[in-house]
């Protein structure tokens, strides 16, 4: 039951030099890798999916788990276009629409799992089944496009912003927006009491209750939280996209999401886990994903590679653990 | 003349250290054949320890283990157990799902025909329940059982094993007073067979009771040795603490002050028709004294509003609390240092300084923000205070000793200033040198006007540091005692259930 922390620091720089290794060895065999359009595009990708993956590694720190994220983009963004090309909203009022429908999202799924003591598996998987059915009825199944009278909101998903000091490369607006959130996400789990009490119950949630600490409400915040981060990340993918397929949009994206959290240094038991680290693991999933196609590795593989990768990441890093964990208990022992 | 055979177990210079414990220095003992050998020791003077080595379960780091004078290994429990050694575990370990036969033989079942022979295990369990005098069917589920009959299958187990040594950790400990002479019976009965045991307790009478030979544990190193005839009370406690009893508890006479918590009629949901009505006073350590399962922890529990009370009212330093959290329990001065201090009392991957600070962060927090400051000060003086032997600040709790993770366990309190202390058995698996340190500290803090609640099974404890004991019975309080009334006699008498005279 002894297990010790290699510091979240020395995971994060792990998972960096592996990012760097993937990168370097994909750039040397095809060269376009590093060109200005596709280093663009994959920033742009990495950033949609950072913003699940920092939202699902809020609930995975508690020793949660949230299944319905990808459902909830489908829905978001079906929602969204229903409200603007069918019904007609102002801009305004169909974002904070949709963003208020995935708040009640989070917060519905907290309220279960707190309140009643269902579990987050249960509860969530429950969601993935019931927003993405909801998406396909409210939309007759039928995918709805964008068109080209919402070019202006959709820079948030596509634009792009010179940097100075970049050489003339331009960043993709999604980057800063995904940037804000880490940064504010990085602050609350690493600066404010309620991240520590987040990081103390996803631990020992017995111990954190006996310490004063309102568990339940902590755990709430955290699904609303990575409901919330979905249903943004929603608007942007269907902005992306400029036409969303109400079966197909986000499918499997709570996977992407949790892979990249756990390649990234969260603990699935919970109360572990760093922003950086989420950001990072999304990062080597996006450059993986896009090295298999400008490689010309089957596409068939993409699956099996992401997966391989995966499991070398988590066993790579329970073996260093316990190595680790042996070597301090022989140290103690030593001092004893 | 013949030489004297050789003892059929002996153990010499076995030393064992666990991350930041020498558990075991130099322990040496010996065993006859069909001698019955208690161990006695304070928590944590390494009695547990050294049952496990004997057992197989843990490997010592020096020393050997000697079998009818030949020198043997016990690489794992298979291995102890072919030698003839058989531990009972405190914590009993049959799979209640299963039933009694079924347990006696999990892993060595006996087949025919490739299939479980049911008919073999059910023949040879009859007769061994007959040999520890369980009147029960082996098709019985272990659920159905009480724990004293769980303990006779425990028993029945080894000796399908042909064991010879049989380890028992405290097995009374959870037994009523007629199970307890069961078992004393079929102990002198396998004694008599030629068995050898060796029996952990602190409990004086079923040392005196049962055990031909007494060794004393202390700090992990043999402290001495009683023969059968020289086994008293003080002799016990001397050799076990070291010093005279008396000497032993930093008391001193406190003059109570205003009335801190008033208790009237609390139901809690462990005795929901039992009433609870008691005060505390500031300047005073009131014990909590009862047998286990009498309520206690859940009157701490429900104080700190951990468990919704049932009914009746709690009044701490003027502030009606109904319906309360723990954080309103804070608010209103208390502070509980749980039983369970991995479980409950302790995040164990944290660091000790983050431990320490998880009460009073919200406190000094700046609009929800960390105030790092605040949090290096408030765990550096709970470690000079306490004297926590901690390499820094950052060292995650669980590589530190149990008496230093007690004192974590209260350490995060202090800086909250609370005004009422729950303690729930504080010293429970803690060295004696770190319990000494816990007493003075309770005693400091009544001195500076605390009030101080502590639930404890230790007897010499609730002697030695209350200034009035409660005693509780089956959820009830059954009596009320003063200083100069205290004695051991007394609350066992109330907490047996007897009224008070």
């Amino acid at each position: 039951m002894q297990r010790s922390d290699i510091g979240p620091m020395k995971k994060t720089l792990g998972i960096l030099a592996l990012l760097f290794v993937v990168c370097a060895f994909t750039a040397i065999y095809n060269p376009k890798f590093l060109s200005a359009y596709n280093v663009l595009n994959t920033l742009r990708w990495t950033s949609l999916f950072g913003i699940v993956g920092i939202g699902v590694s809020l609930v995975i720190i508690t020793g949660g788990i949230d299944l319905s994220i990808g459902s909830v983009i489908g829905l978001v963004g079906s929602t969204l276009a229903v409200l603007l090309t069918q019904k007609h909203w102002g801009v305004p009022a169909a974002l904070c629409a949709v963003l208020a429908l995935s708040a009640a999202i989070g917060l519905f799924h907290g309220l279960l799992i707190t309140r009643l003591g269902l579990q987050p598996f249960v509860v969530t998987l429950c969601g993935l089944l019931l927003y993405r059915g909801i998406a396909r009825y409210v939309t007759d199944d039928q995918s709805l496009g964008f068109g080209s009278d919402y070019e202006g909101l959709r820079v948030l998903a596509i634009g792009k912003v010179a940097v100075p000091l970049s050489g003339g490369f331009q960043f993709p607006v999604p980057f800063f927006i995904t940037g804000a959130i880490a940064i504010l996400a990085g602050l609350f789990l690493h600066q404010t009491i309620y991240g520590r009490y987040l990081l103390a119950l996803g631990r020992n949630e017995l111990a954190a209750k006996y310490s004063g600490i309102d568990t339940a409400k902590m755990k709430l915040l955290a699904y609303l939280a990575c409901s919330l981060l979905a249903g943004i990340a929603g608007i942007l993918f269907a902005l992306d996209l400029n036409s969303i397929q109400p079966s197909g949009l986000g499918e499997f994206y709570e996977l992407y999401a949790i892979a990249a959290a756990v390649l990234g240094g969260c603990s699935l038991r919970g109360g572990e886990g760093s922003i950086l680290g989420v950001l990072i693991g999304t990062a080597l999933l996006r450059v993986l994903y896009n090295a298999i196609n400008i490689l010309n590795i089957p596409t068939h593989l993409e699956f099996a590679i992401i997966g391989a990768v995966i499991l070398s990441g988590v066993v790579a890093d329970e073996a260093v653990k316990r190595f680790s964990a042996r070597r301090r208990a022989v140290r103690a022992a030593a001092q004893a | 003349m013949t030489p004297a055979p050789p003892p059929l177990l002996e153990v010499r210079g076995l030393c064992k250290s666990f991350p930041g414990v020498r558990a075991l220095r130099n322990v040496h003992l010996s065993l006859a054949q069909g001698e019955v050998l208690a161990v006695v020791g304070e928590n944590g003077a390494g009695k547990s320890t050294l049952m496990k080595i004997l057992a197989g379960i843990e490997q010592p780091d020096q020393g050997e283990i000697l079998i009818g004078g030949k020198p043997v290994r016990l690489g794992s429990v298979r291995e102890a157990a072919h030698q003839g050694i058989a531990l009972i575990h405190q914590e009993l370990n049959l799979s209640d799902n299963l039933d009694i036969g079924a347990n006696i033989f999990l892993g060595r079942e006996p087949t025919r025909f490739g299939c479980i022979d049911h008919g073999r295990i059910c023949r040879s369990s009859e007769a061994l329940l007959d040999e520890v005098g369980l009147r029960q069917s082996p098709s019985t589920l272990v659920s159905r059982l009480s724990i004293g009959q769980q303990q006779l299958v425990e028993l029945a187990k080894a000796l399908s094993w042909e064991a010879r040594v049989l380890i028992m950790d405290e097995p009374t400990s959870s037994l009523s007073q007629g199970e307890t002479e069961q078992l004393y019976r079929v102990i002198a009965r396998l004694r008599d067979r030629g068995v050898s045991i060796i029996y952990i307790s602190h409990r004086l009478a079923e040392v005196r009771e049962l055990a031909d030979r007494v060794i004393v544990l202390r700090d992990g190193a043999n402290a001495g040795e009683l023969a059968r005839a020289e086994v008293s009370h003080d002799a016990l406690v001397r050799l076990m603490v070291g010093r005279d009893p008396s000497d032993f508890y930093p008391r001193t006479t406190h003059t109570p002050g205003k009335t801190l918590l008033e208790v009237t009629d609390l139901r809690t949901t462990a005795h929901p028709r039992a009433r609870v009505s008691f005060t505390v006073r500031e300047r005073e350590i009131v014990g909590l004294a009862g047998l286990v399962g009498a309520g206690r922890t859940e009157v701490l529990r429900t104080l700190f509003g951990m468990d919704r009370s049932l009914g009746g009212t709690i009044r701490m330093g003027g502030i009606h609390l109904h319906r309360h959290t723990p954080g309103d329990a804070i608010d209103a001065g208390l502070a509980l240092a749980p039983e369970d201090r991995k479980q409950l009392g302790l995040i164990l991957e944290m660091a000790v300084g983050q431990n320490l600070s998880l009460v009073s962060l919200a406190r000094d927090q700046r609009l929800g923000f960390l105030n790092r400051a605040a949090e290096t000060r408030v765990a550096t003086e709970a470690v000079g205070q306490l004297r926590v032997k901690t390499p820094s600040l950052d060292q995650p709790v669980f590589f530190l000793s149990g008496g230093n993770q007690q004192k974590l366990v209260l350490g995060k309190w202090l800086a909250m200033k609370p005004r009422l202390l729950l303690l729930d058995e504080p010293t429970r698996g803690i060295d004696v040198g770190a319990k000494q340190e816990i007493y003075r500290l309770m005693e400091q803090l009544a001195d500076a006007g605390m009030g101080v609640l502590f639930v404890s099974s230790e007897m010499e404890e609730i002697l030695g540091m209350s200034d009035r004991v409660l005693v509780m019975h089956e959820g009830r309080i059954t009596g009320e005692l003063d200083r100069s009334d205290l004695s051991g006699e007394a609350i066992l008498h109330l907490a047996t259930g007897n009224a008070a005279q």
